[in-house]
């Protein structure tokens, strides 16, 4: 794409009460549909909300529904997901939406929390440091689930989310995995009650729609496996409540 | 949908699911020997009486499609109260009754079919 006038319906409002409006904005070849929001807020409609905060991929705010797919807006060029010149950006899936494109995320983070996605020490500053072998099988596994930044686009995509509103979905039961494989964690059988279930890893279709969609590739389904697979096992050993 | 009424158990919920793979192992390994023998019995036409004459009275028979009638009243049910708690506003205590209660058919009319065959076998 070289530079051209860019179709952009963007969406105003709240759930109930909102439409698409429509703006002309000039692409440039190596915009991102985030300069784009940005631009339309700083010469447009500067009463425009959105979220963001690195512009570098690392903060996981700026995900928006691009084109009817979730995407970090930061991190996606609009010549890539809109070739024919025409965005619609709307406001993540599954979260409520505050204004405009900014959404409430506390229902996302309360399900971190809720998976027991939080670490759980064992020692404190008189102990020696844990050795962790970089090779071994469970340092490995948690660092195949470890690079999750938070954006909740995986979220946003899983369909499950959208119908059953209580499951923890693909970011938390991520993180928990995790911490599963984390050996200096002491929550181990906590976390599994947490995950185990049909709002948990139980309920999951493996479809695979948050791996297809995480900007950082990790591979959500294959974490919830892995959670079935210990689930099992702990609840053969009577490990489950 | 039905969200809210009653928090799942995680121990049974994980029993369930362990139950369902289970028998979907069974079921995936008798499948094939029954398409099998299906497969083996009809190439040269297909009548009642040849049927009877291979499974009627036959232990080993009754005892394999028991065994896939038992499987089949496991995993089905777990299955469908999966889909009807996603898709339907059910209370969670009406999906289990009603599940159960599929399980109880399923598990009648299949002992039924086995009973019957094994009893041709006398007659014939
Ligand atoms: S694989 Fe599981 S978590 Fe991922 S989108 Fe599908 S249902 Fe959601
Ligand atoms: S798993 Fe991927 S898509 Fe989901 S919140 Fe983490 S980084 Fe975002
Ligand atoms: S603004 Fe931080 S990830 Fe996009």
């Amino acid at each position: 794409m070289s530079d051209q006038m860019l179709t952009v319906l963007v969406w105003r409002g709240t759930a109930d009460k909102g439409r698409y409006i429509e703006y002309k904005v000039r692409g440039l070849e190596n915009h991102t549909v985030l300069d784009v929001v940005t631009y339309i807020q700083r010469y447009l409609e500067p009463t425009l909300s959105y979220r963001f905060s690195c512009r570098v991929g690392m903060c996981g705010s700026c995900a928006m529904t691009v084109n009817g797919k979730p995407r970090w807006t930061c991190r996606s060029s609009v010549s890539k997901v809109a070739p024919g010149g025409k965005l619609k950006i709307a406001p993540l899936r599954s979260m409520k939406i505050i204004k405009d494109l900014s959404v409430e995320m506390s229902e996302f983070f309360d399900k971190l929390a809720r998976a027991e996605g939080r670490f759980h020490p064992t020692s404190n500053r008189q102990n020696d440091f844990n050795h962790v072998k970089p090779d071994s099988v469970k340092r490995r596994l948690a660092s195949d689930g470890i690079e999750c930044i938070g954006c909740g686009i995986c979220y946003a995509s899983c369909d499950l989310v959208a119908w059953k509103s209580n499951y923890l979905g693909p970011a938390a039961l991520n993180r928990a995995w995790t911490l599963v494989n984390d050996v200096r964690d002491g929550a181990h059988r906590k976390r599994l009650n947490a995950v185990a279930g049909d709002a948990g890893c139980h309920a999951c279709h493996s479809q695979q729609g948050c791996v297809e969609s995480c900007p950082k590739n990790l591979n959500p389904t294959a974490s919830i496996a892995g959670l079935k697979r210990v689930t099992a096992i702990a609840v053969l050993k009577g490990e489950l409540d | 949908m039905n969200d809210l009424d009653g928090a799942s158990n995680p121990a049974i919920e994980t029993k369930l699911w362990l139950a369902q793979r289970i028998s979907a192992v069974i079921l995936a390994l008798m499948v094939f020997v029954h398409l099998g023998t299906i497969m083996y019995a009809v190439r040269d036409g297909l009548t009642a009486a040849e049927i009877i004459d291979r499974v009627g009275g036959h232990l080993g028979w009754a005892l394999f499609y028991g065994l896939f009638v038992a499987a089949l009243a496991v995993h089905a049910p777990i299955g469908i109260r999966a889909i009807l708690a996603e898709i339907t506003a059910l209370p969670r205590k009406r999906i289990d009754l009603l599940c159960f209660m599929a399980a109880v058919l399923i598990a009648y009319l299949g002992y039924r079919v086995v009973r019957d065959f094994y009893a041709l076998g006398s007659i014939a």
